[in-house]
């Protein structure tokens, strides 16, 4: 039986057995059907990609209101649509490490102030034009200037300036950054001709497809662009982006195959949608969290003992049992872990603790009123099953939380980063130093947490100068710790990427960076 | 003039007051909400300095009422303005959009209209006994039970079970007629069960009233059979309460359906405007408000309009 279902592998493997085939044929050697599935997908992968078929995406996060202009990408559609039409100059890979996209080569000064990226020769615009580094400078430059409204304004202040040299781009930075390319594969910075000056929203670009039909809200389709610099990438003849914001509908849509994938599967469907016999639920860890934050300078959070009894007052494993359904991990109260390159494993975990919880709170002197933590559904799916979990075990400890819910509607410009504590996601950054100068130094305009510390703007600085990885290492473990024991931050748990993929594609591969692997779908799987 | 007329253009010019009104009223509680565009559209990557260059290119720094009596005098030249997020042409993005949903709207309306009107006179017939309580126990439930769980119940069993319809009612300029009512169907059957109890109760209880009166005792004893007496003498005098309900329902077809487009991932104006709404953008919610506005103020014009017709003593007031 064994050489006969290697045999049928074989023939898998070589395009001359269909899937149907192959399971029926197992399933008449006695193999179960769950076995026979994983085998043909083996056999399928072995083969390579294919190339040809409509892929469909169902996704959650599209809004009648998006544009197809980058600088304006804050939510799961239009960040898919950029990677359809769309390329940076570099891509941060599944693994961690930088990989060429529209730069062939990095290269970085000794200082690490000036970076060089060469471009790739040759490349077109869907409008026919040759991409040259003029292009790239004003995209850079676009989101950039004074009078940008980019998404990726916050990451691009630390350059001092930018210049287009024949086949190079160079920027010079105000300080030495080691991690600059990782800032240049911000999905907003796609490269546009004249830099998307004259028309931002016009979806032209590099990227493997073109654009077909734009109406924001219901669909956008994109078809093959046969001069894409990549072969490899891009094995679907159209790619459509169907924008389906109701969960039920969305998993509806998947399983009576409508769609190929859809993204933000709810946890508490996950386990029974994977049992559905077309289509496999991935769960890929990210660096994404779900937080609690306070305030470090505003009272009663400006003391540090009643924010480390909070600390103490949460249980992270029931959260991320109870609200994640374990498709996570629990947090340190820092915004960095495993996921991330040059975490240090050897940082203690904070253990939830109702004796120690009360005996920091008796220490900070708090006077008992109640502790208002706002929230909403909005901040995070399950915030407020959270924030009721959290007010019962901070009970436990005489902690007495007052839950304060929020409308879901204005959250993030009236309550988010303007009141003293409440809840609060982020998407994470792919390297350290990017989510540490985003949120944890002082001048930071997103440090949500007030957290201001001299020391450790000092030593985020030395880190960004620092070209050896061990001394890196070691200095971002002691910035982790100081967060964990001095900021405002209460990070009960990391988020998994919870997504339903047909299995009629295959290529599938886990990538930390962002959902739907990092918005590669479109480039890397293929229909087997 | 004739009275009709006269009553009409009265309407019409009361109704454009309304609407004026209308737009000011939704302009003012827009603005009134926390936020505005700019801060909508960055949303948590919002920066000082990018929403200061947003705003400034939206031309949010302005007072309101610049902004609101510029929007009006593009309006009465028929110029509905640009979106303030994705710089869209609103009069093409709702073009599209109202299509869909008054084709929606109307295909549920043709079907449900006849068939509320057919079951209402049914349930006269045979009232208090079987069929009666059958019509009004299966349209009373379908009433009961929120809209998006008929929706869900329906998805399950006939997109994903049985694999009949397609559970994503997305339709498009490429797909014929066909296609489209094909497309369409599971939303417009769950509309269908949505607002049919209401026009088969009112139609029931409309002709069931006429039933004690007189004239329908003379019918019956001049020997008509029931159905007759109901066809021909009861229900042109019920008309009016009925038109009366049928046209709260279609208004409630094209503006109150949000929740099923949500579930079939239908591209109708409910959900561009909820869409608007939550991005703050106040030229689109003008314009989605407006229409509805429009839509309803009409259709109650032609309820009203109907009931005078149907109504000898309104047609001829002394």
């Amino acid at each position: 039986m064994n050489e006969q279902l290697t045999h049928m592998s074989k023939q898998v493997t070589a395009g001359k057995l269909t899937r149907r085939e192959f399971m029926g044929k197992a399933a008449a050697l006695g193999v179960s059907a769950a076995m026979a599935s994983t085998m043909f997908a083996n056999a399928a992968r072995a083969a390579g990609p294919k190339k040809g078929g409509d892929l469909k995406f169902g996704l959650q996060g599209g809004e009648s209101t998006n544009s197809l202009d980058p600088a304006t990408y804050a939510s799961s559609v239009p960040f898919q649509n950029g990677k359809q039409f769309g390329d940076q100059l570099v891509e941060v890979a599944p693994d961690g490490t930088i990989e060429p996209r529209l730069a062939e080569s990095v290269e970085g000064s000794a200082d690490a102030k000036v970076w060089t990226f060469k471009l790739r020769n040759g490349v077109e615009f869907h409008n026919g034009k040759t991409m040259t580094s003029e292009d790239v400078l004003k995209t850079m430059e676009r989101h950039s200037n004074e009078d940008s409204k980019s998404g990726a304004l916050g990451i691009m202040k630390g350059i001092e300036s930018m210049k287009a040299d024949g086949d190079n781009f160079q920027v010079t930075l105000n300080e030495p950054n080691a991690d600059l390319p990782y800032l240049m594969a911000d999905y907003h910075l796609i490269i546009q001709p004249d830099g998307g000056m004259d028309n931002p929203a016009a979806g032209i670009g590099t990227g493997p497809y073109k654009l077909e039909v734009d109406e924001p809200g219901v669909r956008h389709l994109f078809t093959k662009n046969e001069n894409h610099w990549n072969s490899d990438f891009g094995n679907f003849d159209s790619v459509e982006v169907v924008v389906i914001n109701d969960a039920t509908a969305r998993t509806a849509a998947l399983q009576s195959g409508q769609v190929h994938a859809v993204n933000r599967v709810e946890p508490k469907v996950a386990d029974l949608l994977g049992r559905a016999p077309n289509l496999t639920v991935n769960s890929t860890a990210g660096r994404g969290h779900y937080v609690f934050i306070m305030h470090c300078d505003t009272a009663p959070f400006d003391n540090n003992e009643l924010r480390t009894a909070l600390k103490y007052a949460i249980n992270r494993a029931d959260l991320v049992d109870k609200v994640l359904r374990g498709y996570g991990s629990i947090g340190n109260d820092m915004p960095i872990n495993s996921a991330y390159p040059l975490f240090d494993e050897t940082i203690e975990q904070r253990e939830f603790s109702i004796e120690k919880a009360a005996e920091h709170y008796k220490k900070s002197g708090h006077d008992g009123s109640p502790i208002i933590l706002r929230v909403a559904d909005g901040a995070f799916p399950g915030a407020v099953d959270a924030a009721a979990l959290f007010q019962q075990t901070a009970a436990q400890a005489g902690i007495p939380l007052e839950i304060k819910r929020e409308p879901n509607d204005g959250y993030w410009s009236e309550v988010w980063n303007v009141q003293p504590f409440c809840a609060s996601y982020w998407g994470g950054r792919p390297v350290q130093d990017q989510m540490y100068s985003t949120a944890y130094l002082s001048t930071a305009d997103w440090n949500d947490t007030r957290f201001k510390v001299q020391a450790f703007d000092d030593m985020l600085f030395a880190a960004k100068a620092e070209l050896d990885t061990e001394k890196r290492k070691g200095i971002y473990s002691q910035m982790g710790r100081m967060v964990r024991d001095e900021g405002g931050l209460i990070c009960p748990m990391f988020n998994d990427f919870v997504e339903g993929i047909s299995n009629q594609l295959d290529g599938w591969e886990s990538d930390p960076t962002q959902e739907m692997m990092n918005g590669n779908i479109s480039r890397k799987m293929w229909f087997v | 003039m004739h009275p009709i007329i006269k009553l009409v253009s009265q309407r019409l010019a009361l109704g454009f007051l309304l609407l004026f009104g209308a737009s000011a009223l939704i302009f003012g509680l827009t603005e009134a909400l926390p936020g505005d565009a700019a801060q909508a559209v960055l949303g948590q990557s919002a920066t000082p300095e990018a929403l200061a260059n947003l705003r400034e290119e939206m031309g949010l720094n302005r007072p309101a009422m610049t902004r609101y009596f510029e929007w009006l005098g593009g309006i009465v030249q028929g110029d509905l303005g640009q979106s303030l997020t994705n710089k869209l042409d609103i009069a093409e993005s709702i073009g599209k959009r109202l299509g869909n949903t008054l084709f929606l709207a109307c295909v549920a309306a043709i079907v449900s209209v006849p068939l509320a009107i057919f079951l209402g006179l049914l349930a006269v017939r045979y009232r208090n006994r079987w069929p009666d309580k059958l019509i009004s126990g299966i349209t009373l439930t379908t009433v009961s039970i929120p809209e998006f769980l008929i929706g869900y119940v329906v998805i399950y069993y006939v997109s994903v079970k049985l694999g009949w319809f397609s559970s994503l009612a997305m339709i498009n300029d490429s797909m014929s007629f066909g296609q489209k009512l094909y497309a369409i169907a599971l939303p417009a059957f769950v509309l269908t069960l949505v607002v049919l109890a209401q026009m088969m109760r009112m139609t029931r209880a409309a002709i069931l009233n006429l039933m004690q009166s007189a004239y329908i005792e003379t019918a019956e004893l001049k020997g008509l059979s029931t159905f007759q007496v109901i066809a021909r003498h009861a229900f042109p005098n019920a008309i009016s309460p009925i038109v009366n309900v049928v046209m709260l329902n279609l208004a409630y077809l094209v503006v109150g359906v949000v929740v099923v487009e949500v579930v079939f991932v239908y591209p109708g104006m409910g959900q561009y405007l909820v869409d608007a709404v939550t991005k703050r953008d106040v030229p689109v919610v003008l314009a989605c408000g407006v229409v509805f506005a429009a839509v309803y103020i009409g259709l109650n014009m032609v309820a009203d309009i109907v009931s005078i017709l149907a109504n000898p003593r309104l047609r001829h007031p002394k």
